[in-house]
């Protein structure tokens, strides 16, 4: 599937960018967005760097241990075929945890720490258990409850309500969340029976 | 209530950390030393995201400059006009699914030339407030386990984004206009 997609975007982009005649533009991406990428990279080595040693702390303290033990009821819900004591059930709390108070960075390290204990309990290593697929989909589905980021460009580009959106936010974020569980909950027992 | 809000936010950071700081410290544990233990997982996990991160910007900016997603964008213009929606409003959720940092610049921009306060400007701010960055996250997450059979998780992710576009489309019409 990603083969496909990463194929087929550049292609589409090459023979547009041919036939609207944007091919300088296109060059200039190609050199460009790669360079950024790595600046990207550069940035986020010290914030994941901090966010993982302070939530290292965390989990060695058995805070980590503690927040899972308070989400275990969704935890069950949503993965029921993660073993009542195994350490995936942390990381997947903390990502969760950190998504909901807007903390990305914190998230993404807890979230791929989940992957890797979600694949020690896989059997085919190269395909994705259904408790994988439900972590992905809700991780995307947002869980974020107040936007701080949207906020804070708003308030700088002159909004004479910088917050209104929030009520709205929190609204079109449940349903988004609601969407990706009830699909990732029929295509699980689709699947399991 | 805007101030409260961002004063209040400006203390979310700060005292998660020192929440787990100090609880670290009355369990004795030796902080300093599991820190830098974590953190040289944190530089380990960026390093192995990098390649996946270069793959992925480098093919959005393709797409990207190509202007391929204005094309699809006023091919769709009849709908998206039936929805309320403008086209660069379609383009902006389009290209949150690729790129965060590529979709605040369009934000901004769409900001700068409809009004922060304007029924685009809204949608837009809502948009990204309730959608992910779909294909970075897939790609980064199966990649660091060396999956490569996703199965239906693309199609739940981008089932959960369009609710959460189609949410933002009605809200900002029904409710705040």
């Amino acid at each position: 599937m990603l083969n496909y997609m990463w194929g087929i975007m550049i292609i589409i982009g090459i023979v547009v960018g041919a036939l609207t005649g944007n091919m300088e533009a296109v060059s200039a991406a190609i050199i460009d967005s790669s360079k950024e990428a790595i600046a990207l990279c550069i940035t986020m080595l010290g914030i994941v760097a901090m966010w993982t040693g302070v939530l290292k702390i965390a989990e060695v303290g058995g805070l980590m241990a503690a927040m899972s033990r308070i989400l275990s009821p969704v935890i069950d819900f949503l993965f029921p075929r993660v073993p009542k004591d195994h350490p995936a059930r942390e990381y997947i709390s903390t990502n969760f945890v950190a998504n909901i108070l807007g903390l990305g960075w914190a998230a993404t390290p807890a979230g791929l720490k989940a992957m890797e204990e979600l694949q020690k309990l896989n059997k085919d290593k190269s395909v994705a258990t259904t408790d994988m697929c439900t972590f992905l989909i809700i991780n995307i589905s947002s869980l974020q409850l107040v936007p701080m980021n949207i906020i804070a460009y708003r308030s700088e580009y002159g909004s004479v309500a910088p917050t209104a959106i929030i009520v709205p936010a929190i609204l079109a974020t449940l349903v988004s969340t609601l969407a990706g569980v009830i699909y990732a909950k029929i295509m699980g027992r689709r699947y399991h029976g | 209530m805007g101030n409260i809000l961002t004063f209040a936010s400006a203390f979310i950071l700060p005292c998660v950390i020192l929440y787990i700081v100090g609880y670290g410290l009355l369990s004795k544990l030796n902080i300093y030393d599991i820190f830098i233990d974590g953190a040289k997982d944190g530089i380990k996990i960026v390093f192995n995201i990098m390649p996946t991160l270069v793959g992925l910007l480098f093919a959005v900016g393709i797409l990207r400059a190509s202007s391929a997603f204005d094309l699809l964008g006023r091919l769709l213009e009849p709908i998206l006009d039936r929805l309320g929606m403008i086209v660069e409003v379609f383009t902006l959720a389009i290209i949150k699914m690729f790129s965060s940092s590529a979709s605040t610049g369009i934000l901004t921009d769409i900001y700068k030339n409809y009004g922060t306060d304007s029924a685009a400007g809204l949608m837009a701010s809502i948009i990204l407030s309730s959608t992910e960055t779909v294909f970075y996250t897939i790609s980064v997450y199966f990649l660091s386990v060396k999956i490569t059979k996703t199965r239906y998780t693309v199609w739940g992710a981008l089932v959960a984004t369009i609710a959460g576009v189609v949410a933002s489309v009605v809200i900002t019409n029904c409710f705040l206009m």
